[in-house]
């Protein structure tokens, strides 16, 4: 057996044996029901929740626009028109450290940039949907992955 | 180390959840599905089902590529798990419960017409309002699905005289 299997294996008995003692406990205290599940909850969300940075997300569009984002080719991006009402700072302000605002339901946006929202790109998923909605929004069409490297290294460099 | 921060996220869990409860939230009593927060809560407010009838949820939701100017097409499971929720909760009660506003806009129902005779136009277009889709301009607890009339705030740039309609 690998080293890294043993490792893995551990915490599952580790808490098999911690769920045996919880079931025990609950029968006299059914408080503890929900502070049990409250932990697991706990734990789950922390190996859940997002799961990527900026940072690495930043690299994954760099890699595909086969080159390095550029801050300020991201920021007029970020801040011009593209033919449509809206641009991007439309909804999300400039500098996009503050909270945003939508442009047409009042609606209040956390910040974009990473510098005002440590949750800001911590999901590529979400970053993904999110970019494609929003694109269109903008552009009528999606964003290329040279825009988003840009657009990314624009949000990182901003400062609080 | 990490079983402190597990305790204290716990603790602030159950706090944050008795203080949902204590302050009536609508919403969590209801099981909104996790979706409808990440989706449509991305852009506007939760707007309560009961605003409109079953009948103009189910044609607003099957154009999800047209929705007020945006293309907010879900993934299909997401779509249904919303729809599910909208219809089962939807106005039930009056003549609430078939009318089909125009383009199935909240606002231009005969009750939300009725409700808001007394705003005067200009309040709606206030750069605190922006639109009569920003229920939180004046409906402070919109968010948790309130719209009490004791729970009205005034946004910033009503004049004395188009008080009125925050008053009576």
């Amino acid at each position: 057996m690998p080293d890294s299997a043993k490792v893995q294996a551990a915490p599952r008995k580790v808490s098999a044996v911690f769920i045996k003692t919880e079931i025990a406990l609950m029968k006299k205290n059914p408080l503890a029901v929900g502070a049990a599940l409250c932990a697991l909850w706990a734990a789950g969300i922390a190996q859940a929740g997002g799961g990527t940075s900026p940072q690495a997300q930043l690299q994954r569009w760099n890699a595909q626009a086969e080159e390095a984002g550029q801050a300020a080719r991201g920021k007029a991006f970020f801040t011009q028109r593209h033919g449509g009402e809206w641009s991007c700072a439309s909804c999300h302000g400039n500098p996009p450290v503050a909270d945003g605002r939508h442009a047409v339901t009042g609606k209040t946006l956390k910040p974009l940039a990473p510098a005002g929202n440590p949750v800001a790109f911590s999901d590529q998923a979400r970053a993904d949907k999110w970019f494609r909605r929003n694109c269109k929004d903008v552009l009528s069409r999606e964003c290329t992955p040279r825009e988003k490297a840009d657009v990314l290294a624009f949000l990182i460099q901003t400062p609080r | 180390m990490k079983q402190t921060l597990r305790r204290l996220s716990c603790l602030s869990l159950l706090l944050l959840s008795a203080s949902s409860y204590a302050g009536d939230h609508q919403y969590l009593r209801m099981g909104m599905p996790e979706a409808y927060a990440q989706e449509c809560v991305g852009c506007h407010v939760a707007y309560p089902p009961k605003m409109l009838s079953a009948k103009s949820w189910q044609r607003m939701m099957s154009n999800l590529g047209q929705h007020y100017g945006t293309d907010a097409r879900l993934a299909p499971e997401k779509a249904r798990q919303i729809e599910a929720w909208l219809v089962d909760y939807a106005a039930r009660k009056g003549r609430r419960a078939y009318e089909m506003p125009p383009e199935d806009r909240i606002t231009q129902t005969r009750w939300f017409v009725k409700e808001h005779r007394h705003v005067a136009p200009p309040v709606w277009r206030l750069e605190s309002v922006k639109s009569a889709a920003n229920c939180q301009a004046c409906h402070s607890l919109a968010e948790q699905g309130r719209y009490d009339d004791d729970e009205l705030v005034v946004p910033k740039g009503v004049t004395p005289a188009q008080m009125r309609a925050f008053l009576d």
